[in-house]
């Protein structure tokens, strides 16, 4: 498939309501290489989208299992077999004491999991994105909302869905370019 | 959330948009010029920065014996500031992490500099194991599991270890929420900077954000699950601080009220630091709208719950000795009273059960300069309480042929105002150049910000 002449069209709303309603239509129309970009999080707005629950908890789980693992694995190979130590005649498996250091590299593994997991879903970091090309996209990070219709959609039409998006109230539409 | 039966004064006040948030708190950063106050500041905060560096310097050079530890007491001020600061970290994750569990609101305007907070706080304690060591790189073979040449592990039975692990974590975890936390509030400084060079350094740190639904759908999924973690994390950590004092069998150390009795310790001196550094700023700044007079009273609320449950632990303590009926226990006790140091312990039930309670009355809890007063007795007065617990359990042991007394030399007190200077430098740089409030979650509390029900 040939590259489309740009990358998608961005539609620019001016409240959280529009743009809820919007992403409604944008999706029950069809298209589905779709993305929107708010200042804040709207939870209506992914629902709206049908982007799905995000898959970060199972990276964290499996982040907390290696954790747990790494963590006492450590302790009972120097305790027990590289380095053993008669520590006042206890046992060199001293299983009750290796729990603190055990929680402490769960909790470790799983918060950069998470941290890394989420921007490893959400493609960051990302220098380069063609919607930052748009001048007024510097204000989804303040107070404007934005659609963006990709032209890779089946149904995009470079004329066909900026009137399409224009009726559903975006206060103005831009080509993006690649 | 917001609609509780009674009237509640709201979050932020009145009249304020999207672009006035933002501005608000993006203005600080980019575009107000620097207050004078700032640079009298920071010149302040940077010179006894620098004391703390000769202090170190001059510690490295001829080793621990410049500070007044000694036998019998071994462990004097390094501990005592330890323990000190890092029990103050603890009310910025408290803010930031179960609050947000609970989602209780209010936290939003607070819980970027209580985060910031805690950073500093524990970088702060971290210095001081860290140079209690004397020869730090000799003794990291101790600390940390690393192949070393010697073919030596740590014990991993010791509560020092633990500490290790669970203050190692705590710095990293911390660090981790704060920066997600800010990632956001970057890109709309980067957005926002005229300054090419600002826009390429707040660009850099904004990792390319640019607030699209699937990024915010990962982004908030993560953000709670590191609240989750920090919870239970944040609790063990001074719980594992206070194991190093109750697993070893010393009077006024062995007892096992004190893992919840310091975890409601740190939470109270946690929250008199966030007074101490909210109350200047909202007023240098003009963020009366975002820290209102809610937050201030919430704040004095939780600093009175947690400090009766510290005012309890010393009953508990007191009990415990006398109930136990060991010599050495009561010993301690009548000491704690009547001894060399009971000064000190009669200054910490001053300002940490008398002081405190008349937070009771409503008119003095929303008085904000007399609320200041209060957060400098009680950290006073939670200094005082690691002084009694440390110094005076070690001072008078088992055996009178080896007792002895302590006092902190010019250098134990240069370290410990270094610290704050290092503190107070970190936080003025924060101010300066980050943004002091999460931005994007003042915008989520405003009218409009969420889409009305059945319109969606």
């Amino acid at each position: 498939m040939s590259r489309p002449a740009i990358y998608g069209l961005l539609a620019e709303f001016h409240s959280a309501d529009a743009i809820v309603e919007a992403a409604h239509d944008v999706h029950a129309a069809g298209y589905r290489k779709l993305d929107a970009y708010t200042p804040y999080p709207i939870e209506e707005l992914i629902e709206a989208l049908h982007i799905g629950r995000s898959r970060v908890p199972r990276i964290v789980l499996a982040g907390g299992i290696t954790g747990l693992l790494a963590g006492w694995g450590l302790q009972y190979w120097s305790s027990v077999i590289e380095y053993p130590l008669n520590i006042g005649g206890r046992p060199l498996n001293s299983w009750p004491a290796f729990i603190v250091p055990s929680f402490e590299t769960t909790v470790l593994f799983s918060a950069l999991a998470a941290v890394v997991g989420m921007l490893a879903l959400s493609g960051l970091p990302q220098p380069y994105h063609p919607v930052f090309n748009v001048p007024g996209f510097a204000l989804a990070s303040q107070n404007r909302f934005f659609i963006c219709v990709e032209a890779t959609d089946p149904r995009f039409d470079r004329e066909g869905t900026r009137e399409f998006l224009k009726g559903l109230g975006a206060v103005e539409v831009t080509e993006v370019a690649h | 959330m917001a609609s509780t039966h009674h009237v509640e004064q709201p979050v932020v006040g009145p009249g304020h948009t999207f672009v006035t948030v933002t501005d608000k708190i993006a203005s600080i950063v980019l575009q107000k010029k620097t207050p004078l106050g700032w640079f009298f500041g920071f010149a302040i905060s940077f010179s006894v920065l620098m004391m703390l560096l000769a202090t170190l310097t001059w510690l490295v050079a001829k080793g621990v014996g410049i500070w007044g530890v000694n036998v019998p007491v071994g462990w004097g001020f390094d501990i005592i500031n330890f323990v000190w600061w890092i029990g103050i970290g603890h009310a910025g994750t408290l803010i930031s992490a179960i609050l947000l569990l609970l989602r209780q609101q209010w936290r939003m305007s607070i819980n970027r500099f209580a985060e910031a907070m805690t950073l500093f706080a524990v970088a702060c304690a971290a210095l001081y194991p860290i140079f209690h060591m004397g020869r730090p790189w000799v003794g990291a073979y101790w600390l940390f599991p690393y192949p070393n040449t010697m073919g030596l592990w740590p014990n991993f039975r010791s509560p020092l270890i633990f500490d290790v692990f669970a203050v190692g974590t705590y710095a990293t975890v911390s660090l981790l929420f704060w920066y997600v936390g800010m990632v956001p509030d970057l890109a709309t400084l980067r957005d926002r900077a005229q300054n090419r060079g600002a826009k390429i350094l707040y660009g850099v740190f904004a990792l390319g954000w640019r607030g699209s639904a699937r990024h915010w759908n990962n982004y908030e999924t993560a953000y709670l699950i590191l609240a989750a973690l920090s919870t239970p994390l944040v609790v063990s950590v001074h719980s594992v601080v206070s194991l190093d004092f109750s697993v070893g069998i010393v009077p006024g150390w062995h007892a096992t009220i004190f893992p919840p009795y310091f975890v409601a310790g740190a939470i109270y001196a946690g929250f008199a630091m966030v007074l101490i550094l909210a109350i200047p700023l909202r007023w240098a700044y003009g963020l009366q709208d975002f820290v209102t007079m809610r937050h201030i009273e919430n704040m004095a609320k939780v600093m009175l719950a947690t400090g009766l449950v510290v005012g309890y632990g010393y009953m508990m303590e007191a009990f415990t000795a006398w109930y136990s009926g060991n010599t050495y226990e009561k010993f301690l006790l009548v000491n704690r009273a009547l001894g060399p140091y009971s000064w000190a312990y009669w200054s910490l039930i001053l300002c940490n059960v008398v002081v405190i309670n008349t937070l009771w009355v409503k008119s003095l809890r929303t008085n904000v300069p007399y609320l200041f007063f209060v957060s400098l007795v009680v950290s006073v007065g939670m200094w005082l309480e690691r002084f009694v617990i440390i110094v005076m359990s070690l001072h008078r042991d088992f055996l009178p042929s080896s007792w002895g007394n302590y006092r902190g030399t010019v250098f134990d007190w240069s370290t410990f105002i270094g610290t704050l200077g290092l503190f107070a430098t970190l936080f003025f740089l924060f101010i300066r150049f980050l943004p002091a409030i999460s931005i994007f979650e003042m915008r989520t509390l405003l009218p409009g910000a969420q889409p009305r029900e059945g319109k969606a």
